[in-house]
Parts: structure tokens; sequence; C-alpha cells
């Protein structure tokens, strides 16, 4: 049984670094190298794919970051096997501060043989308490919703969001090309990114710079009364979504 | 080593200990200012009445503003004499120079007393000479606490300075990719080693010297080189050098820490989804008597708190040291435009025999 290893690091030289030293450790402790990736959503495809034992980390890394890819994998369905992480950073002070809270292993670069072969031997799954005390440590720049559908997992950018909008237990999220269902609820997702969504309705928030636009739109009911509501336009699609009357001044200041 | 240090640090101009440069604009402004505030105190102290003030400046002004201009012109002229000289000989000279000024300014006024409306008969030279020399000597403590306020050559100050230009991050980064080269590639390998051991080398001199602009493209085309190796195709930089002949004199690792925040900021985190490189900008070009350098990068707003410190840092730490070498001449303006990051920084050029 050899532990397979999937290397993740946006440099190009790191990344060969670490298969040279990974070659030497072979003879004390077998492994296969199946596979490298630039950042966390390429890791992510790849661990969800196929099965990996250990994920060697970095940390800093352009589309996602090392630890936000972290915590996509501790937060992977139970039907996806997770494998153990070792981090590995050049310089990261907030990084290494929290991996040493919650006593999670991690490389330096540049790295060593006798400490690589170490980090192997010793790597753990990350438990949800760890998880935890990372995220808290160092906040991961979370730029993506990792949705489940049908066993497999999407990694969806925030910056694709258009808006969200609550159904009974799922909140419905809408891109351009299509929507998925996402399992949290509405206000966690509004505490978590108050820079990139406004809320509009008591079940809706939608991506701020996708505001096209308010429309005022008047109806007459069955009585013959005319009452007017505003919706918002949002930009790339042909449906409004409806401004509450609690909502109604974020018109003024848009 | 040290024997090595301490001569080069004697030669060095040290702002704090020479006098300012009087052909400076911004020198000629805030001398202007100190000598009217001062005018302005005496005038107030003269005035009978609060009304009485604004005749009495006038009638100070007329004293004092042609002596004035007359030691800025003296000044600005003997400056290249100046700059060959010790620091205490320079003050000695000057110091003679305005006494002449004074005696000469008395003079004349006593000559053409139908002329000035003022009468100058209850004051004699010794003491018209003593006031004018008192008045030199506050405006040089006034330069001399403002160089000394803005001189790198304090030891704390060096020593942050020191820290925010080598960034751990790219040291162990480096040091990393030549590890990963050095049994694949052995030639690139050296050639790395070199390109860093010369940028360490320029990073750890005592840089308070003007250098060539040359030279400092010259580092920062070492520092690409290193940053290529490790970033590959995500790197790409165009040069656009359009200062031709001249070399202008520019403060040391001006323009290194600004590409190395580029290259951190601005190139490393860019979304590489497109496999689209990130284009580095550097634009050097003259107009008339000003050097025109401008730096841009690819720009994203972060989603989360980003360590933007380090960027402050370095704007901060190379703002200083212009002000230091160029006062108000100098200036370096950072901002966002068209979703690109733009620093802009424009100095006086002047080169070895101005100097």
């Amino acid at each position: 049984m050899t532990t397979k290893i999937l290397i993740v690091d946006d440099e190009a030289p790191a990344r060969r670094r670490l298969l040279d030293l990974l070659d030497d450790c072979r003879v004390d402790f077998p492994l296969t190298v199946v596979g490298e990736a630039g950042n966390g959503v390429e890791a992510l495809e790849q661990i969800t794919q196929g099965d990996v034992d250990i994920v060697i980390l970095d940390i800093r890394m352009p589309v996602m970051d090392g630890i936000e890819a972290a915590m996509q994998i501790a937060a992977l369905p139970e039907t996806v096997k997770r494998p153990k992480i070792i981090f590995s950073t050049a310089f990261d002070a907030h990084a290494v501060k929290a991996f040493e809270l919650s006593a999670v292993d991690y490389l330096l670069k540049p790295y060593r043989a006798d400490r690589l072969l170490a980090a192997l031997k010793k790597a753990e799954v990350l438990n949800p308490s760890q998880a935890k005390a990372i995220a808290q440590a160092a906040p991961p720049a979370r730029r993506f919703l990792s949705i489940h559908e049908r066993g497999k997992v999407a990694f969806v950018p925030l910056e694709d969001v258009l808006y969200l909008k609550a159904e009974q237990k799922y909140v419905t999220v809408r891109t351009a090309a299509r929507e998925y269902l996402y399992e949290e609820s509405l206000t966690k997702l509004e505490e978590a990114f108050p820079n990139i969504f406004t809320r509009l309705h008591r079940n809706s928030l939608v991506a701020t710079k996708a505001i096209a636009g308010f429309e005022r739109v008047v109806e007459t009911a069955e009585d013959g009364q005319d009452a007017s509501h505003w919706v918002a336009v949002v930009r790339g699609l042909d449906e409004r979504l409806p401004v509450s009357r609690r909502q109604q001044h974020i018109i003024r200041s848009f | 080593m040290s024997i090595n240090q301490t001569n080069s640090a004697t030669r060095a101009h040290d702002a704090t200990r020479h006098l300012p440069n009087f052909c400076n604009l911004g020198v000629m402004l805030q001398l202007l200012l100190l000598v009217s505030i001062l005018c302005l105190a005496a005038g107030v102290l003269r005035a009978q009445t609060l009304s009485d003030v604004w005749p009495q400046l006038l009638t100070i002004s007329i004293y004092v503003q042609p002596p004035l201009m007359l030691s800025l012109l003296a000044s600005c002229a003997l400056r290249r004499l100046f700059v060959r000289m010790s620091a205490r000989a320079e003050l000695v000279l000057f110091l003679v120079v305005e006494a002449l000024i004074a005696w000469l300014t008395f003079w004349l006024i006593g000559e053409y007393k139908n002329v000035f409306s003022g009468d100058l008969s209850a004051v004699a030279a010794w003491q018209f000479i003593t006031l004018f020399i008192f008045t030199t000597a506050c405006v040089l403590i006034y330069f001399n606490l403002r160089a000394r306020e803005l001189s790198p050559a304090l030891a704390e100050a060096r020593l942050q300075a020191l820290q925010s230009r080598i960034r751990p991050h790219f040291l162990f980064n480096s040091i990393n990719a030549v590890l990963s080269l050095i049994r694949h590639e052995p030639k690139r390998a050296e050639r790395m080693l070199e390109d860093m051991a010369e940028l360490f080398r320029v990073l750890m001199a005592d840089n308070r010297r003007l250098t060539p602009l040359s030279d400092e493209i010259a580092l920062c085309r070492r520092y690409l080189e290193i940053e290529q190796i490790r970033l590959g195709d995500r790197l790409k930089v165009e040069w656009n050098l359009q200062h031709q002949a001249i070399d202008p004199l520019v403060p040391p690792l001006m323009l290194q820490p600004l590409i190395e925040n580029a290259v951190y900021h601005g190139i490393e985190p860019m979304m590489s989804i497109n496999n689209e490189a990130g284009v580095l900008k550097i634009d050097v070009s003259t107009k008339g008597k000003v050097l025109n350098i401008i730096l841009s990068n690819p720009y994203q707003i972060d989603l989360a708190p980003t360590h933007s410190g380090g960027n402050k840092m370095a704007i901060k730490n190379i703002r200083e040291r212009l002000q230091l070498h160029f006062d108000a001449e100098a200036s370096l303006n950072a901002r966002v435009i068209a979703s690109r990051y733009e620093v802009e920084i424009s100095l006086p050029i002047i080169n070895e025999q101005t100097v």
C-alpha cells in the first residue's frame, strides 16, 4: 500500500522541489504522487474525483488559497474521502499562529527532506475543532460556495453569484448560467459577506454589483385600488426581485 | 567592513549637517514663509494699535524682503561651491555672505533715505547685522530640525526601512526556487544565486547617496529575473524607457520596493483562470527638467481583509526619502485607474555634474 499524495502550490519550482524531496522519502515511506494543482479549486477537483491520501497544501495561492481549500476539504460530504493535510508556507505569521493554536503540522519553505518525512508520517485528517480554530485565527479569503449535488461538489465563485433566495430548507444560488440549491441560512450568508450582498427582502439577497437599477411597479388590485411596490433589476437577468417596504431605504442610498 | 562603512558615511552627503539646497523651490517657499512670519511677529510687537500692524508689517518688509531675495540668489549661486566644502566651512562662508548682504542693505538704505519711507537712524549697523544673522540662524535651525526629522540616517528608521525592504516571503520562496533548480538546471540556479547576491548587496548597502537611474533599473531587472523563475508565465513585464541619453540621479531603491509590491499584491494573487499573464508596466519619461516614472499593475478588490500594510509602508518610506533629497520638487502618488493600481513618481532631473 503506497500513500497517494497531491501537491498543491502555485509556483512551479516549489512543486518540483517537493517532487524531488518526496522521491528521496520514498525509501522510508512508500508513496506515489497522484497529481499537482496550482490553486485550491484545482486541488478540490482532484480530491473529489480520485482518492488522495495526503495533500500538501501551500497557503498563499491565487483563486482559492490554502486555508479556504482546507476549510472546503473539512466540509466535504461523507461520500468523498477526506485527505490528510500538510500545510506549507514560506512566511505567513497569521497562518503559522493558526496552525500552532490548532496543533496542526506544517512545513516551512525552503523544504527539508527530514522534516517532510516526519510530516508525512504524522499527517492527520483535519478534525472539525481544528478547522474551526484555524478559521478563527487566520480567516480565509472566502471566495467560493461549495455546493453538493448528487454526490458531486461544485465550487461556485462568489463573484458569479447574482442573487440568493431563501426557499424553505434551502437557498437558491443564482448565477448567469444556472441555479444551485445550497444548504445554509440566508442570515449566515449575509453575515459572512456583508460587502458583497445587499438585503432586498426577508427572503432574498442580491449581489450589490449586480444591481442594474430599481423599477416601480403599479398593480391594480381586485377592488380597483392601485398599489405600487419597488423591484430590483438584476444585471443580465430578465426577472425582477421585489424590494420589501422595510428595505426601501437602499433605493435611495443606491 | 566597519572601516569601509564609516568612510562612506562621512563621504556621503549627510543632509543633517549640511545647508539646505537653496535652489530648491520648496526650500525657497518655506524660507519666504518663515521670514514673513518673523516679520509679522515684529510688526505686532511694534504696533500701537491693531490697525497699525499692517503698516508696520509693510515698513519691516521693505527692509527685509530685498536682502532676503539677495540672500536666496547668492546662496543658490554659491551652491556648486557649497557642496564641495566641508559642513563647517560651508556654514562659515554662508554666514560671512549673509553679513555682507546685511551690511550692503544697511548702507543702501542709509544712502537712499528719501526713497524709503522708514527711518533707520535709531538703529546702528552692528545691530542691524546682528539681527540679520540671528534671523538667518533661526532659519538654519528650522531646516536642520526638518532634515533630522526626515533623515533616514536615524538608526531606528534605518533598521525599519531595511526590514520593510526584504520581504521574508520573497527571500524564502526564492531560496526554495533555487533549491528546486539545482538538480535539474544547475546553470539557471547559478544565475539566480548571482542575481540574488547582487540584489542583497544593494539592499544591505549604505543607501544615502543618489545613484544613476540606469543602476536602479538594472537592479530591478535582476529582481524581476528572480521573480520570473518563481512565477513563470504568470508575470509579464513591459518596460517603456524614454529618458534616452540622460541618466538622472535617483534615490537608490526607489523603484525596486515598488516593483516588489506590484508583484506581491498585483501579480501573485491574480485570478489566473484564463491563464492570462499579469502585466507589470514601467514607463520612464522626461518632460523638461522633470523625470516621470509610472508603474502599474493589475488590481483587484480583495474580498478578504488584505495585508496592505507592507505596501503603505514602502510608499511612505520612498516618499520620505524623495522629500529628503528633493523636498517639494518631487512627488509620489498612488491611485487606482481602470482596474490597475498605478504609482507615479515625479522628480527633478539632476545628474553627476549638477550635484
